[in-house]
């Protein structure tokens, strides 16, 4: 990751020397600079707003898909997998598009651009936390139901006080992953208007005609943007070690 | 299947004392094509303490784990308390109140400290206060000798202290009858004594309890019939002078020579 990031600026500033760049379109010490920073910068709360419900939202769906698919009923088995195999073929943008433009059409109501890519993104997402769910909730040991159950608690209480908060530590690291996942698809929604971060990047492309240098910046807020969730997941991580150590 | 039961003393039980705590009938039970269990009877009255010894893969495990349900039988029956597991929910949900369960591997919850794994049943189950479900757990913790160790976390803890604080969390559900599956079996020999002592002074207190257990010094002290398996039938059941001084069949005569030869 850090090799990575030293390669990219090095060759960020070598480009510089270039009189191919046109830096002044991001340049904060002029007045247009600034205003584009500013600009850029501000689809910044949507795209973290978009990717946090949206994954609230995933997490939820995935686990009651989940649970299903760890039934002894064969018919409940069955409709996890033909639930994920579904949801997981269909292409991100593509579902975007049918939640947006074609889902109105069968319900009748229109749909606002947040809550269409929040649909979009979580319906795609569940479909893979499913399947983390699954896996973390099948690498518990048969012991620790064994227990619940001698002492009598119900399914419900031995998945929440006993089942899901070991499978959560397990899984945490994958759900981080989807949360990075996340918040560059969320870049997609971009395509129906919702102003985030790449709708911004777009707009001030077509006004600024500076495609190199704002993209180079939406690339960067990306980076950023992840290494800082990263950090955040991580210390999660050895927070809930930590709880448990003390 | 006969029942000699020298000291059934049970204060405690509302039973009458002639119903049998567990009554066993005739079960059988299958992992797909392997029968594990081939018409196994027994009757345990209340207050009375069992041992089941065997060779590994006799069923042991089995035929205690079909008494709170871990495992399904496929036919025969099973009575907890006058209570038939017939596969409803009802009479799942009565036994399992009844019935508490030791494992050899303790399954303590890794992520909940001492006092939360006694305290989760009382509370979820039993629905009692969280004082009151903390006073009850204390007061079990102080029973199995180690009240100091409430606040840590299981994997802080000795093999011995694990498996105590294990039976205090069945303890914590006030059971009735007490099932032990080879519970000092994964403990290191020097803390085998510390978990015996626990059982040992559970017995005392006339709890009716089913041990399969190896520790025939254990067995000596405390039971009131011995049970022998072998390939998923009862072999030998008797009271314990009969069964160690002059053992009927002659596999349960070499599968105690065995055990006891070390
Ligand atoms: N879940 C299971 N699936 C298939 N076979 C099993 C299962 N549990 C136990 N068995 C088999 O049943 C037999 C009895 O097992 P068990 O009751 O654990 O024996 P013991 O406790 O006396 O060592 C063994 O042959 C074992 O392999
Ligand atoms: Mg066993």
């Amino acid at each position: 990751m850090r090799i990575l990031t030293v390669l990219f600026l090095s060759l960020l500033l070598s480009g510089c020397a270039s009189s191919n760049w046109g830096w002044y379109v991001v340049d904060p010490t002029t007045t247009t600079g600034a205003n584009n920073i500013r600009f850029l910068l501000s689809g910044l709360g949507n795209t973290v707003l978009l990717s946090l419900t949206a994954i609230s939202i995933s997490i939820v769906v995935g686990l009651l898909v989940a649970l299903p698919g760890l039934s002894e009923r064969p018919a409940l088995r069955r409709f996890n997998r033909v639930y994920v195999e579904l949801v997981r073929a269909v292409p991100i943008l593509v579902l975007i598009l049918w939640v947006y433009y074609g889902l109105p059409q069968v319900t009748g109501l229109a749909i606002n651009v947040f809550w269409a890519g929040v649909i979009a993104l979580a319906l795609s997402d569940s479909a893979f936390q499913a399947e983390i769910f699954r896996a973390g909730i099948q690498s518990i040991n048969r012991g620790q139901y064994e227990a619940a159950h001698s002492i009598s608690l119900n399914y419900r209480d031995t998945m929440r006080y006993i089942i899901l908060p070991q499978a959560i530590r397990r899984i945490l690291p994958a759900l981080g992953n989807q949360l990075v996942y996340m918040l560059k698809m969320s870049s997609l929604v971009s395509v129906i208007g919702m102003q985030e971060l790449t709708r911004k990047a777009n707009e001030l492309v077509v006004s600024e005609y500076r495609p190199l240098e704002i993209y180079t910046v939406l690339v960067l807020e990306y980076l950023v943007l992840i290494m800082v969730v990263s950090a955040g997941v991580r210390w999660l991580e050895r927070r809930m070690q930590a709880d448990e150590r003390a | 299947m006969h029942n000699h039961s020298a000291r059934s003393g049970g204060t405690m039980q509302k039973a009458t004392e002639s119903a049998p705590a567990i009554e066993i009938a005739g079960l059988n039970k299958y992992f797909g094509d392997f029968q594990a269990l081939s018409d196994v009877s027994l009757n345990v009255n209340t207050g009375e303490k069992v041992v089941v010894c065997g060779p590994s893969g006799s069923g042991k495990s089995t035929l205690i784990r079909c008494v709170n349900r871990l495992e399904t039988h496929q036919s025969g029956t099973i009575r907890v308390d006058g209570v038939t597991l017939d596969g409803s929910r009802s009479a799942l949900d009565t036994v399992r109140a009844k019935v508490g369960m030791v494992f050899q591997q303790f399954n303590l919850f890794p992520h909940l400290s001492v006092l939360d794994n006694l305290t989760i049943g009382p509370r979820r189950v039993r629905g009692l206060s969280d004082t009151a479900a903390r006073d009850l757990a204390m007061h079990y913790l102080e029973r199995v000798q180690i009240p100091e160790q409430a606040d840590k976390f299981p994997r802080h803890l000795s093999g011995g202290q694990q498996q105590r604080v294990a039976i205090a969390r069945s303890l914590c559900m006030e059971p009735q009858i007490m099932l032990f599956d080879e519970p000092t079996s994964a403990l290191d020999p020097e803390m085998i004594s510390e978990v015996l002592d626990v059982m040992v002074e559970l017995a005392e207190s006339g709890m009716t309890m089913v041990c399969v257990t190896h520790e025939m010094g254990f067995a000596r002290r405390v039971a009131d019939t011995m049970v022998f398996m072998d390939h998923g039938r009862i072999v030998e059941s008797s009271p314990p002078d009969t069964f160690f001084t002059a053992p009927e069949s002659e596999r349960c005569q070499t599968f105690l020579k065995q055990i006891l030869s070390h």
